[in-house]
């Protein structure tokens, strides 16, 4: 108990610091939320393994660790390296935070259509703290999520993505968060608010990225409005340093008829945990949510999904890959929530998991909750090895064992990178596995 | 080329084949034939060099070289291939992808440049007329959702793209109506020559009528029971394979 104490405390002081700001961003508004936020998290506590939710997830050590929070500047940013993760080809519009903060000088955004906002959250909040009370934590709840307690109270910034009625914004935006570790463990809290109206259309790439080695902890919430009819299309890539913990839910709100989709790719990072929720509160929605996780070494990849339909005529389909090597350990958890009047909902869940090594392991489960009669609803879930007889098959036509092995390998995550729109996206998520691959140069051209 | 002496081969505890002893000479073709679980496929897979075989006793020399001591890949790459009885369907890895792979697998063992996807493609599309495959059907991923004809024909088409030493057909007749039958049976003959040998199992003459094989074993039990030219095949048509075996051991018993 006295440990629980003083892990919370830790944040307490936190909060103190941004409370005491002279001038606090958002307004009283967000004052209160972050208020409200901080005394829900102290009531909660950081989860432990007895929780329902975290069965499978050991947050001890994050709870343990002294983070502190980081601060603007005093780093020594290394601009160069950033830029290769800017996709340089690409026209991305894009918002790069460094430690958290916004780095205005390697942020850019070009041609945006009339109306589109793409900004510091920190920004919008100054200048119009309204945003608070119309979307902040309307649609990502702090009540029964520690972490998202946490994000609410302590949030500094994070991008702002607003896209009126009817807009069309062609190129992706690419929201860049780079952290670099010093020498004490630092947390960061980015938040992200992304509105897309009625029938517009947008992109979101979020990209996390650890520049060298060093504990630090990402704790990241996306709240995504998807208005009546509109079409948003949602990655992230996180690529978090090998050391680091990565908590991030992300939160889809889906009106009627629109279309949303998320793929979480999780490459990096110690402790990993992402919550992708969404809402299909409209009739007619459709909701896509995707992963990939590549867990290697000690990595433990934790995905949970909450899926809720509570109108007629939903679709949603899931589908998470997991290829586990050394001693990893994924977690998949698929809760889907029909509520009695989501008639004719059709839900599809598939969980499948490729073992590369004998000490790596995955727990997988659905969660359905079906409260409405006629609906559709399916789930599945494999665990298993490298196929022995495509492994004979392809020796058998001269292809060396860590060839096959690697083309096998790829050729299980090439499903799921192939979902991924964006070339640019797709590309570097290709290029990534292939290097982690055996032999993966030679299997350039693959598909 | 190639001999077998005196192979013995367990799996999973049974013993399988009983002391097989065979020579296939370059230029030669041999066919092997059987009634079901006599052996044949074990056979072919021991000498492709699957593991879930155990070989207890014996010996296999392919061009003077110890083959039960490669892996699979170095016997592919030193000349034999296998036409699965089953080819494996794999998801995901394109057809062109996996024989380009293969074929360049082929070509570094031998020292020679290796072929980019262009070069390869005109390469393979003369092969694909040899058998007549759809050129689609190298868009598409290994084997997957291919016809029983299509996978089987596919195995010609990988054989006449790898140009082995020494090529084992198992049961590539089986399921194939006739003119695909002739399809396969041409690819074949189409690839006789003097430095290369074949070994044909099958367990229906009717193939034999369109490759005709230079030599006939009958395999019964994991044992070879009776050898002979062309016309055996024939006979064990006519007669069936008890005939052929219960010859055999009257000719022990009498001797
Ligand atoms: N993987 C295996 N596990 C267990 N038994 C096997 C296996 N493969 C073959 N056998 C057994 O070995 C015997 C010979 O099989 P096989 O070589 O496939 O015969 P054929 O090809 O002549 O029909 C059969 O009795 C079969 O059941
Ligand atoms: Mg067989």
């Amino acid at each position: 108990m006295v440990e629980l104490v003083q892990e919370k405390d830790i944040y307490r002081s936190a909060f103190a610091r941004l409370e005491a700001e002279s001038n606090p961003v958002g307004g009283s508004a967000l004052i209160t939320l972050r208020t409200q936020a901080m005394a829900r998290f102290a009531e909660l506590g950081f989860p432990t393994l007895r929780h329902e939710d975290w069965r499978y997830t050991n947050v001890a050590r994050i709870a343990k660790t002294e983070f502190r929070s980081a601060v603007d500047c005093g780093v020594d940013l290394d601009e160069r390296a950033i830029v290769a993760e800017t996709f340089p080809e690409a026209q991305f519009h894009r918002l790069v935070f460094v430690n958290g903060f916004f780095a205005r000088d390697l942020s850019s955004q070009h041609g945006l259509p009339k109306g589109v906002q793409v900004a510091s959250l920190a920004e919008t909040l100054d200048d119009d703290p309204s945003w608070v009370e119309r979307h902040l934590a309307r649609y990502a709840s702090y009540q029964d999520h520690a972490f998202t307690a946490l994000n609410t109270a302590l949030m500094e910034d994070g991008a702002f993505v607003y896209v009126p009625k009817g807009v069309i914004v062609e190129q992706p935006i690419h929201l860049l968060y780079v952290t670099m570790p010093g020498v004490e463990p630092i947390v960061v809290h980015p938040r992200n608010l992304i509105i897309a109206d009625e029938a517009s259309q947008l992109t979101i790439i979020e990209s996390y990225v650890g520049l060298g080695e060093g504990v630090y902890f990402t704790n990241a919430v996306t709240e995504i409005s998807v208005g009546e009819g509109a079409v948003v299309d949602h990655y992230k890539v996180q690529r978090e340093s090998t050391q680091a913990y990565h908590v991030g839910t992300t939160q889809l709100y889906q009106r009627r008829s629109s279309t949303a989709s998320s793929h979480i790719i999780s490459i990096g990072g110690d402790i990993v945990r992402n919550d992708i929720n969404a809402v299909l509160d409209g009739e007619g929605c459709d909701c896509t949510l995707n992963g990939l996780y590549v867990p290697a070494g000690k990595q433990h990849v934790d995905n949970h999904l909450r899926v809720e339909h509570r109108k007629p005529h939903g679709n949603s389909r899931e589908h998470f890959k997991g290829i586990l090597d050394d001693n990893a350990r994924g977690v998949f958890t698929g809760r889907i929530i029909v509520h009695k009047d989501a008639q004719k909902t059709d839900a599809k869940q598939t969980n499948r998991n490729l073992l590369l090594s004998d000490s790596a392991s995955v727990d997988t489960k659905p969660q359905l909750e079906i409260l409405a009669d006629d609906v559709k609803c399916t789930h599945g879930a494999t665990i298993g090895q490298l196929d022995k007889d495509a492994m004979f098959y392809l020796r058998a036509r001269g292809i060396s064992a860590d060839a096959a092995r690697s083309l096998l390998v790829f050729a299980f995550a090439s499903e799921s990178i192939a979902k991924i729109k964006p070339q640019p996206v797709r590309s570097q998520v290709q290029q990534i596995l292939l290097e982690r691959l055996p032999q993966g140069d030679q299997l350039q051209g693959l598909s | 080329m190639l001999q077998i002496r005196n192979l013995h081969v367990n799996v999973q505890g049974h013993k399988i084949l009983k002391g097989l002893t065979l020579t296939i000479n370059a230029g030669e073709v041999h066919s092997m034939m059987g009634p079901n679980g006599s052996g044949k496929s074990t056979l072919a897979q021991v000498l492709a060099g699957r593991d879930t075989y155990e070989v207890t006793e014996g010996e296999v020399f392919f061009e003077g070289r110890n083959l039960l001591e490669l892996e699979p890949d170095e016997r592919a790459r030193a000349g034999v291939f296998l036409a699965f009885q089953y080819p494996v369907e794999i998801p995901g890895v394109g057809t062109a992808y996996f024989l380009r792979a293969a074929v360049n697998a082929l070509r570094k063992h031998r020292g020679e440049e290796e072929l980019d996807a262009v070069d390869f493609l005109e390469f393979v599309k003369e092969k694909m007329r040899l058998v007549d495959m759809d050129e689609q059907l190298l868009k598409r991923s290994v084997n997957e959702g291919f016809s029983g004809g299509e996978k089987k024909r596919g195995e010609i088409f990988q054989m006449a793209v790898l140009e082995p030493k020494f090529a084992i057909l198992d049961e590539t007749d089986s399921g194939l109506d006739i003119d695909a039958l002739k399809i396969v049976a041409d690819g074949v003959n189409s690839m006789r020559r003097t430095d290369r040998a074949f070994l044909v199992i099958t367990h229906y003459q009717r193939l034999l009528n369109y490759i005709v094989p230079d030599f006939v074993h009958v395999l019964v039990d994991g044992r070879i029971v009776k050898s002979g030219g062309k016309e055996l095949a024939m006979e064990l048509e006519e007669r069936g394979y008890a005939w052929a075996d219960q010859s055999i051991r009257h000719a022990a018993a009498a001797s």
